[in-house]
């Protein structure tokens, strides 16, 4: 079968040594089995997150996507832009339909793009991994590939925001997404439906700046997932991922509980489904370690 | 009766609708409260983004400005979704919070207009940005006592960050960076230029 190719941009946190390394790992892995071809974007730049219009005005955000699509036409032409982060896809998605929408901003962004020698049509559709798999690959070419299911397993589906809001994925609602617990099924594990805090706040960069605020949501989404017999939870997003992991200790500290959740990548999930390693699988990178996907991993 | 326009105060709508991203909307709001209900940390906000389109129409120009309010606002988007007038809620709070640090006004000690600013500037130097940075400059942005006292706190969930190669300390020397630094600089130097222009020919 021929390779889908896709211009890659993989974002910050992504990069090694970075907060989600390891989606980036589970990704590749998970691509390489579904044979899809990732290309790089060459010199990627930050696409501004969330939180950076304190210092970011309105041309400047914009023009920080702009220099993303820009190199990605010129280098990988004709090739959708996939991203795995929700801020990158977000942002760059949002900017790229702003300029489509604003002549003049768009004129002032090739302007400045021009700077360095840049130029952007901004013809380039630009995809969450999420679409990808989903649209372009299918539930059904998904389940072909699946050679340890993960049968047994108890997951809840955590999408979070920026995943599902303001874009969301084609014909999903943005309050009951079903896509995540469907790949959970196509997998061979139980999702859970009911999983209350499924598109809830995890607090995003604010865990950072607002901890007590955040880990309060936080601690929400751990004790639904618990209280509906999670065995782990699985997400599409690295803010939410990072979140809803690494706090859990802080969490029980202030509030006496006693949450050891897994929290992974749905790349993580289907790079073992599909029979790699641990390794391939990104599993090292887990700061509460997910046994069960482990033994699964070891079979 | 004489012009009754003059009976409303409608000065700072207008500088809202000429300086702030997607400001143009604030008019378009029915005060139907459904953004401030779906809003995560909308309990801790001096006003809910409803109150403030409704501040903004009445010319509350320093309550608003100084408020601490957008601030707090996590980029979930639910306001967005569910506006029944398809106000661009989010961006219109992340406008007026910008256009608040612009002029000065925003709180002094606002933790996330901090942390906001110390990212904007970390991903400006390299391109990217550099987590690790990030995170020490975020502990001690309340001076040195305060810093040590969160590193500490902290220390548990670094240690479990370096174990699984996700925080790397190499990261404080040098770092992820972009090969064409200079041209980024050059891009982004322009576009602020560009920026500036259009604000200063657009303020009424």
């Amino acid at each position: 079968m021929a390779k889908r190719q896709y211009s890659f941009y993989p974002g910050c946190s992504s990069q090694k040594g970075a907060s989600s390394s390891n989606y980036l790992i589970s990704a590749q892995t998970m691509c390489e089995e579904l044979d899809i071809q990732l290309n790089e974007i060459p010199d990627w730049n930050c696409c501004g997150a969330s939180i950076g219009y304190a210092g970011g005005g309105e041309l400047p955000r914009l023009t920080l996507s702009a220099r993303n699509i820009a190199l990605s036409e010129q280098h990988n032409p004709g090739q959708s832009i996939v991203a795995t982060c929700a801020a990158c896809w977000l942002s760059t998605r949002e900017a790229a339909e702003r300029l489509q929408h604003n002549p003049a901003l768009a004129k002032d962004a090739n302007t400045a793009l021009a700077e360095a020698g840049l130029t952007l049509k901004n013809q380039t559709p630009i995809k969450h991994m999420v679409e990808v798999l989903i649209q372009d690959i299918g539930y059904d070419t998904i389940k072909t590939k699946v050679k340890r299911p993960l049968a047994g397993l108890k997951i809840a589906g955590y999408v979070g925001c920026q995943t599902n809001r303001p874009f969301g994925i084609a014909g999903e609602s943005f309050e009951n997404p079903q896509y995540l617990d469907r790949l959970i099924e196509t997998l061979g594990a139980d999702s859970i439906p009911q999983f209350e805090k499924k598109v809830q706040c995890c607090g995003g960069a604010l865990a950072f700046s607002e901890p007590a605020k955040s880990q309060e949501m936080i601690k929400g989404i751990l004790e639904s997932a618990h209280d509906n017999g999670a065995d782990l939870i699985v997400t599409p997003c690295p803010v939410c991922q990072m979140n809803a992991e690494v706090y859990q200790e802080q969490i029980n500290a202030t509030y006496g509980t006693n949450f050891k959740m897994p929290v992974v990548y749905y790349s993580t999930l289907m790079a073992i489904a599909f029979g790699r390693s641990a390794q391939d699988a990104a599993l090292t990178g887990q700061v509460i370690p997910a046994e069960k996907l482990a033994a699964i991993a070891g079979k | 009766m004489g012009d009754i326009s003059k009976n409303y105060r409608l000065n700072f709508l207008k500088e809202v609708e000429a300086n702030v991203e997607e400001g143009e909307w604030v008019k378009m709001c029915m005060q139907c409260g459904v953004c401030s209900g779906s809003c995560p940390l909308g309990k801790f906000w001096d006003h809910p983004p409803q109150e403030i389109f409704m501040m903004i129409r009445a010319g509350k120009r320093d309550a608003v400005l100084t408020s601490n309010a957008m601030w707090m606002c996590t980029s979930c988007y639910n306001c967005i979704v569910r506006c029944p007038r398809e106000l661009p809620i989010t961006h219109i709070m992340h406008g007026l919070a910008h256009y608040a640090q612009r002029l000065g006004l925003a709180p002094a000690h606002q933790p996330t207009a901090k942390f906001a600013q110390l990212f904007w500037n970390n991903l400006m130097k390299k391109g990217r940005v550099n987590e690790l940075k990030l995170g020490v400059k975020l502990y001690f942005m309340n001076g040195i006592g305060e810093g040590f006292k969160t590193s500490l706190k902290m220390k548990d969930i670094g240690l479990g960050m370096m174990k699984t190669k996700r925080m790397n300390p190499m990261e404080a020397i040098g770092g992820h960076a972009l090969e064409d630094v200079k041209g980024f600089h050059a891009v982004m130097q322009k576009a602020q230029e560009l920026e500036d222009q259009r604000l200063a020919n657009q303020r009424p």
